[in-house]
């Protein structure tokens, strides 16, 4: 029983050393990734934001300084913008009426 | 009773047609309502600012903007550049032609006409275009649709028509009325992080501050281009028009003269037809 309570104990600690650690190089890159698709979408809608361009910026600056933290926290930053400006793009298809001089 | 039920199955049918027929007729394009409610729009708005007087943008929003722009036009800030223009377009390209073999009437009082749709490009041109198009055509090289050169070039072209109202055309051309649609639901359509159209500043706002500017109403706004403008002290053209103001709503501005661009020149000059040419303009 001790020894399976050890081993349990152990990779606990383990998992929860793993999450407090800093972000990989490898999470910054996945979550760029997805940032720069989200902002692919919106250019095939016509409908970038500057601010994702200039968060996408920040987050490879970031990580190009070795700051994985911000850079992955930049990224997801970047993708949630994406995706606004690719809802507000998709919305605008039909609610562009609303504000039509009639 | 079932004559009944036959008669209010008939019924539905018949209101069911009539609300599409409705719904259809509502998204079917009809420039010409849209000019006659774009107008009556703005002057029930400003019941005091003469139908003429809007293509002076803010200042006839403002009497005392209106008293210092007389002031400034005795001594106006783009004249210069239409001293530049003329010269321009006087000088021959290299092959001997010139700007004026390009345009109907040597290019001079044209203004008014532009942008027009195009049926063997099939696409709306405009005046930037248009000069481009007659540069390349003559072995020239482009110029930049946002710099002084292409503002000189169309400031002068306006010079030449103040006065003459806009007479922009609607051929009969399913593409002409398609490319009319897309330039409207490009100005009512919202976009960049603050969420705004053109409509936001130009029809719902006209006559408000945004911080020190007092913004302009949408009828009549091109009738002014090219403007020199305070804030950028130079010249812009309407290419830089439309990509600042995109750019200021933190929208990626896409290329001057794309599309998007091309098509709501033409809906928002259309819908001022009749309104005189008062370009180049100067703002604040």
């Amino acid at each position: 029983m001790r020894p399976t309570i050890a081993i349990v104990s152990l990779i606990a600690v383990f998992a929860g050393a793993t999450s407090l650690q800093a972000a990989t190089e490898a999470e910054f890159s996945a979550a760029y990734a997805a940032a720069e698709a989200a902002n692919k979408e919106a250019g095939s809608l016509r409908n970038q934001w500057t601010t994702t361009a200039a968060t996408l910026a920040a987050a490879k600056k970031a990580a190009t300084e070795g700051n994985f933290d911000s850079a992955v926290a930049a990224s997801r930053e970047a993708e949630a913008l994406a995706k606004a400006s690719i809802f507000q793009a998709t919305s605008e298809k039909t609610l562009w009426k609303d504000m039509e001089i009639r | 009773m079932r004559s009944a039920i036959r008669f209010a199955l008939a019924g539905f049918a018949l209101v069911t047609l009539i609300g599409a027929a409705a719904v259809h007729a509502a998204d079917t394009p009809n420039p010409q309502a849209d000019a006659a409610a774009f107008k009556k729009f703005f002057t029930d708005k400003f019941p005091k600012v003469k139908l003429e007087d809007f293509v002076n943008g803010p200042y006839s929003m403002d009497e005392g903007l209106y008293r210092q722009w007389q002031e400034k036009e005795q001594f106006p800030p783009y004249e210069f550049s239409v001293e530049m223009g003329k010269e321009m377009f006087s000088k021959p390209f290299k092959n001997g032609k010139s700007y004026a073999d390009c345009f109907p009437n040597k290019g001079i009082g044209v203004r008014q006409d532009y942008p027009y749709f195009d049926t063997k490009q099939g696409k709306v041109v405009t005046l930037e275009l248009a000069l481009n198009q007659c540069r390349e055509a003559n072995g020239e090289p482009p110029f930049s649709y946002v710099r002084d050169e292409m503002a000189a070039l169309t400031g002068y072209m306006a010079f030449t028509s103040r006065g003459k109202p806009f007479d922009i055309k609607i051929p009969d051309d399913p593409r002409a009325l398609e490319a009319y649609q897309k330039g409207k639901e490009y100005f009512y359509t919202r976009r960049g992080q603050l969420n705004f159209s053109c409509a936001t500043c130009h029809v719902q706002s006209p006559g408000e501050r945004i911080r020190a500017e007092v913004l302009a109403p949408a009828l009549g706004i091109l009738n002014a281009m090219p403007i020199y403008r305070s804030e950028w002290s130079g010249m812009g053209t309407t290419s830089r028009r439309f990509t600042t103001c995109n750019s200021q709503i933190r929208g990626v501005p896409l290329s001057p003269q794309d599309d998007e661009y091309r098509d709501v020149e033409y809906y928002l000059s259309y819908v001022s037809n009749g309104l005189p040419i008062s370009g180049p303009g100067a703002r604040p």
